[in-house]
């Protein structure tokens, strides 16, 4: 990680905010990191506009297509697409299903976006101070990590989400809770070499405590691991709140979420209600595919940065 | 060697130290208790006293700890009240279904992902690696009970071909209900393969530039013969790992696939443990995945040591 020394122009508009000049210079390159992977990858951008589109839809979409999403209406149960301008239907209470869909995306992607931040916050500094503080801390705390990550996420969250009765919020932590693991061990493994280099031995020597190094220095240092995981993370937590949704444990009725949905659907399979089973799956699958191809397409450009040094 | 294997032997005892400490911990903080569960909501507080005291509840959680490790050392997995039959005896049921499924969907998933990957790496950046990598991402991407759903909707509702449901009764009636397995595996094994076939894919490409493969060329050994005496063989060492890391992916894939077709595995078990909070199952069934897990992954680190001597000389 040559970035700390070498002279690389600060980005403009962060020059003036930012107190230090090491900060500034890494906030640019990560922030260049991104640039240069939407600019050389096609599919990384029509990706990250998709995730943009489902998010902007999903909450300004409501303003522009009025439906009522908390009271039942048994006389328009179960609508065919097109009937009555409901767009796509409606489900076996009446709810308009467009409606429910962009109500559902609210909280799937607010879930998935929150978790995620969280986990990726909490794990980072999870394993950046394990690994920074090595012999029996690290020991300890990475124990406990192998020991939460042993148990299948899945199992973990069916007992977590019968112990709190959800709601959105809880579903944040409770995703966040099974999904910190894996960025606290890629964040500890990268601490683990950052923490001999020359620069953190040099704010050592100035006197720098290591609540400084570890936040200021070497987190910083990670950043790019850090969002390669973060987008991942959204992905998985999207798909695992469906799977929560789908097994009776997600946001409880009127509000709901992409799961609980398709949960709902599977009764009508029979019916023939497509409208009840595609629309919400194929948003979940499509938008856990956009974030996945923006997570593959930084972490290839991080690999290539790493290489280069 | 024997140094390697003594270390993970002893990480992988300290860590299920801690998975019987955090189930138990999850357990304690179950809303509701057993006793209430068990004698109704009428049931008076003297009742309630008296099962908690008859069932070992009214005491410290440290002591019930203990009592838990203690008749777990004498392979008690503990009693279900609410089925009225003991958790291990409940757990032997159930696993060979769920063993049946996962080793025919591993089956399936190796068979199709390495002959898959390896083409995609060979073939790499051509129409056929795109178009299998955008398969395999959306597969990745999806719901795995949706992609069940879509399996029942097309080959059961719409075509009546195969059965929605996945084979009932025991493991030895299996055979006999094949037509029922094809859906559940064919869910599970889907999923696997999209992760199997991206890894494949990276191993190959990254064995193809090796140095001992411009080695067997300049040798003048065939094209086929360099792919698989050489970088078939290399390739395939990763997966071992993969084998191992992917184990909850499985097992969380099998709870699924288990509920949407209804295969009365441990997946099931635990779904339904967890919908009745009865406790004894749910930590019997994750402490039986979460030791599943640890000693996969201790295997496939001993294999992965044992096929790659680089990893044990410096790993020691």
């Amino acid at each position: 990680m040559s970035e700390a020394t070498t002279p690389s122009p600060p980005v403009a508009g962060l020059a003036g905010t930012l107190p230090e000049g090491g900060e500034i210079i890494i906030t640019g390159s990560a922030l260049r990191m991104i640039a240069d992977t939407f600019r050389e990858n096609r599919m990384a951008v029509i990706a990250l506009g998709y995730v943009v589109l489902v998010i902007l839809v999903c909450f300004l979409g409501p303003l522009l297509y009025h439906t009522d999403q908390v009271h039942t209406n048994i006389a328009e149960a179960s609508l065919a697409p097109g009937t009555d301008g409901h767009v796509l239907g409606t489900d076996d209470d009446g709810y308009d299903m467009l409606g429910r869909l962009l109500l559902g995306g609210q909280a799937s992607l607010e879930v998935g976006l929150a978790a995620a931040l969280i986990a990726v916050v909490f794990g980072a500094l999870w394993g950046a101070v394990a690994g920074y503080a090595g012999g029996v801390v690290d020991a300890v705390m990475m124990r406990v990590v192998d020991t939460l990550l042993a148990i299948p996420a899945l199992f973990a969250l069916l007992v977590l989400a019968a112990i709190f009765t959800p709601s959105i919020p809880m579903l944040i932590v409770v995703v966040a809770l099974v999904a910190w693991l894996v960025p606290a061990r890629l964040v500890r493994g990268e601490t683990l070499s950052l923490r001999t280099r020359e620069y953190v031995e040099a704010v050592r020597v100035m006197g720098g405590g290591s609540t400084r190094i570890v936040l200021r220095h070497i987190i910083p240092n990670t950043i790019g691991t850090i969002m390669v995981n973060a987008t991942f993370q959204v992905a998985d937590a999207i798909l695992l709140v469906a799977v929560l949704g789908f097994l009776g444990l997600g946001v409880p009725p009127p509000a709901t979420d992409w799961g609980s949905l398709l949960s709902r659907g599977t009764n009508y399979i029979y019916a023939g209600d497509w409208w009840l089973i595609y629309p919400a799956g194929i948003a979940i699958a499509t938008t856990v595919a956009a974030f996945n191809l923006v997570g593959d397409a930084l972490r290839d450009s991080l690999e290539v940065r790493l290489q280069r040094r | 060697m024997i140094r390697y294997v003594g270390r993970r032997l002893l990480q992988s005892v300290v860590v299920l130290a801690g998975v019987t400490i955090t189930v138990f911990v999850l357990t304690a903080l179950l809303p509701g208790s057993t006793a209430r569960a068990i004698l109704g909501p009428k049931a008076t507080p003297i009742a309630i006293a008296a099962f908690n005291h008859a069932h070992g509840l009214d005491r410290p959680l440290p002591v019930q700890y203990a009592v838990y490790v203690w008749q777990l050392a004498h392979g008690d997995l503990g009693f279900s009240y609410l089925l009225n039959e003991s958790v291990g005896q409940l757990i032997g049921e159930r696993l060979p279904k769920t063993l049946v499924l996962l080793t025919l969907a591993y089956a399936v998933a190796l068979l199709v992902a390495v002959p898959i990957g390896m083409m995609q790496a060979v073939r790499r950046n051509r129409v056929e690696d795109y178009g299998i990598t955008a398969v395999a991402f959306l597969l990745y991407s999806m719901p795995a009970f949706w992609l069940g759903l879509i399996l029942i909707i097309v080959f059961s509702a719409d075509l009546s071909i195969l059965p929605p449901e996945g084979p009932q009764g025991g493991v030895d009636t299996y055979l006999g209900q094949l037509p029922a397995l094809v859906l559940p595996v064919l869910s599970l094994s889907l999923i696997t393969i999209a992760l199997f076939s991206r890894y494949m894919r990276s191993s190959v490409i990254d064995n193809l530039v090796q140095d001992y493969v411009r080695t067997a060329r300049a040798k003048g050994a065939s094209e086929s013969w360099v792919l698989y005496r050489h970088v078939l063989r290399n390739s395939l060492i990763p997966l071992i790992t993969l084998l191992g890391l992917s184990l909850p992916v499985i097992f969380s894939g099998a709870l699924i696939t288990e509920a949407v077709f209804n295969l009365p595995g441990m997946g099931l078990l635990f779904w339904d443990a967890a919908r009745r909070r009865d406790y004894p199952v749910l930590l019997g069934v994750t402490l039986v995945v979460a030791v599943a897990t640890v000693i996969g992954n201790l295997l496939a680190d001993i294999l992965y040591a044992t096929a790659d001597p680089r990893v044990r000389l410096t790993g020691s």
